[in-house]
């Protein structure tokens, strides 16, 4: 209580100054402001931007702690440490407590740079602007550190960070004015500005790139190596993990987006919550499957052999596109960002399949971006206020013919 | 000033900020964007434009009355042909390696809208010196840009200025790389080239707000 009366007692004396906005966010980042409002009646939904925002950081807390564990348990691994195998839940070298220790040790790093730095740009432009602090970065900042590799150094992290909530985010007005998700834009960058960090086989595993070095300077050692599936398919090799793996999520890839299962069940909550677009979700997953039948078709149909270099990708089965790699990740959590998706429903069912299409699409076709998912939905994000003009137009042209034959 | 009158002088410093013609008429952006991956090109596409720029602004100034304004066009074209053609063919003789990095985009200085830009505007209806001052100021305000994008681009993307290793090796590991800096990739990559000009758009019209357009 203390606390809060001191924030309050702050932020009433740096009223109408230049720090206002940052001791008031602080004051309503922890607390509801205790003061009502004057002069007239106001109804207030409960639902705001700040419970919208905590709303997708709970759905996004099972794919973080997932990642937690999934970093460790691929490390160990990777050394060969005593860990069971993933089918293997009621072993109790499955269940130990490094993976998880190892893994926080690794990914809270991150989540604290994507915040810290995050926040202090916020932060900055709400002082310089004068405006109240946004809310928009508590996502962002927590759906950063789940879609990069885990070994990302911590500088090109903030490097990244300030770049995409500056250009992404702050130049074009701030929250709920952008283009592009911020961390998906964010995540573009580090993947044109630091491509060796971002593919390959030697980071997806937590430490495989230390070990190469030290590899090169002489040690004798096994060297670590986590493909990513879509990686491995890409260069037409055989996958080594089953199907109950890549579901469940033990396979190595981005922090967060390795557990279809618990994306899955992040999705339904935003969707009972009604904070995320069942439409957006559900088009992007047929766009997908529809694009992947049509490989499998080509593939049936004989038009191409297994000598083709997209032969592995093409004739991997329709459904299984959606357990491997980020696209479940995407399509929940970043192409129903509701600044950037369409904002019309027929509009959002064309900006989902679309999304879905061209990520598979992506994915096959360019061996250089094994996963295409982040590019087709900022492509879309580009395309999404061209949908719904284009469908306000027809509306607007469909109600018009009715108004006519009416009057006729 | 002794040499230049007040109007004078004017043309000359006019262009370099408050006038740019890429920050401020968004003019001559491709060419702004495609070879300003490293200094020196950028320098030397600066100087070349300069030479075409000035030239061009005193022969077309010579002879606007005598063309016909129906095909001042084309002349203006042949006009500036002639003069990217000379600045290409002296570049293969003396710097034929900065020649074929610069490749086509020399050649297509003929397409810079800043040159059709002040053939049009300036140069058709005053007279040679003038027209010199106002060629040479417009084309050091591209120059400034494109060589401050090549700046930054040279030094964060490829960690070095006129080739020279400021960073220390990348390789090798010395100087910053030492430390675990890298290049930025994705500086070298044109879309950046978009955004670091966005950047000081940005930034000069925050230090000037006069500039920024009513909505």
């Amino acid at each position: 209580m203390a606390l809060k009366e001191t924030l309050h007692n702050l932020k009433e004396k740096y009223k109408g100054q230049k720090m206002a906005p940052a001791f008031n966010a602080i004051h309503t980042f922890l607390y509801a402001p205790n003061e009502t409002t004057h002069g007239g009646t106001h109804i207030k939904g409960a639902d705001d931007l700040k419970r919208t925002m905590n709303t997708v950081i709970m759905a996004l807390v099972p794919c973080l702690i997932f990642g937690i564990f999934n970093a460790g348990y691929q490390h160990n691994i990777a050394i060969g440490e005593g860990v069971a195998a993933a089918g293997d839940f009621f072993s109790t070298a499955f269940w130990n407590w490094d993976n998880l220790v190892f893994g926080a040790w690794k990914v809270l790093p991150l989540v604290a740079v994507s915040y810290i730095v995050g926040l202090t740009v916020e932060f900055i432009f709400a002082v310089i602007k004068g405006h109240e602090v946004e809310e928009g970065y508590l996502v962002t900042g927590m759906l950063v550190p789940l879609i990069v590799p885990v070994d990302i150094p911590l500088w090109m992290l903030s490097v990244a960070v300030v770049f995409g909530v500056v250009i992404g985010k702050e130049v074009f007005g701030g929250t709920g004015m952008n283009i592009l998700n911020p961390a998906l834009t964010i995540r573009a960058f580090l993947f044109f500005a630091y491509p060796t960090w971002m593919s390959g086989d030697k980071v997806w595993v937590a430490g495989a790139q230390e070990r190469a070095s030290q590899i090169a300077s002489g040690l004798e050692l096994d060297s670590i190596s986590g493909e990513t599936i879509l990686g491995t398919l890409a260069q037409n090799k055989t996958v080594s993990y089953d199907l109950w793996d890549m579901f469940l999520g033990f396979i190595p890839g981005s922090v967060g987006e390795t557990s279809t299962i618990l994306i899955l069940i992040g999705g339904l909550f935003l969707v009972f919550t009604k904070i995320g677009s069942w439409r957006i979700m559900l088009s992007a997953v047929i766009g997908a499957l529809v694009m992947g039948m049509m490989f499998n078709g080509v593939v049936d149909a004989g038009w191409i052999d297994s000598s083709s270099k997209f032969y592995s990708l093409m004739s991997t089965p329709f459904w299984v596109h959606l357990i491997i790699g980020g696209l479940a990740f995407g399509i929940v959590y970043m192409a129903t960002d509701p600044v950037t998706a369409s904002q019309t429903n027929r509009g959002k069912w064309i900006y989902g399949f679309l999304i879905g299409f061209i990520s598979v699409l992506i994915r096959v076709f360019n061996p250089a971006y094994p996963e295409g998912v982040f590019l087709a939905i900022l492509l879309m994000n580009v395309f999404a206020p061209t949908i719904d003009h284009y469908v306000i137009q027809a509306n607007i042209k469909r109600r018009m013919n009715r108004l006519k034959v009416k009057n006729a | 000033m002794g040499l230049l009158s007040k109007k004078d002088s004017k043309l000359i410093f006019d262009p370099l900020a408050d006038n740019n013609p890429i920050t401020i008429q968004v003019l001559g952006i491709c060419s702004a964007l495609a070879i300003t991956a490293q200094l020196k090109p950028s320098i030397v596409m600066a100087l070349s434009v300069i030479f075409v720029l000035g030239m061009g602004n005193v022969v077309i100034s010579l002879m606007r009355n005598i063309i016909p304004s129906k095909i001042r066009i084309i002349v203006q074209l042949i006009v500036v042909a002639t003069l990217v053609i000379i600045v290409d063919l002296v570049l293969k003789a003396f710097a034929y390696e900065l020649s074929k990095e610069l490749s086509v985009f020399i050649g297509l200085i003929i397409t810079n809208c800043i040159i059709m830009g002040r053939f049009e505007a300036f140069a058709l209806g005053n007279g040679p010196w003038r027209s010199f001052l106002d060629g040479v100021g417009n084309a050091l305000g591209y120059g400034i840009i494109l060589i401050i994008v090549g700046f930054f681009r040279e030094l964060l993307g490829s960690g070095t200025l006129f080739g020279f290793k400021v960073l220390g090796d990348s390789v090798e590991k010395t100087g910053l790389y030492a430390l675990g800096y890298e290049n930025n990739g994705f500086m070298v990559l044109p879309p950046m080239a978009l955004i670091v000009v966005g950047i000081i758009i940005w930034v000069q019209r925050s230090r000037n707000k006069e500039l920024i357009e009513e909505l």
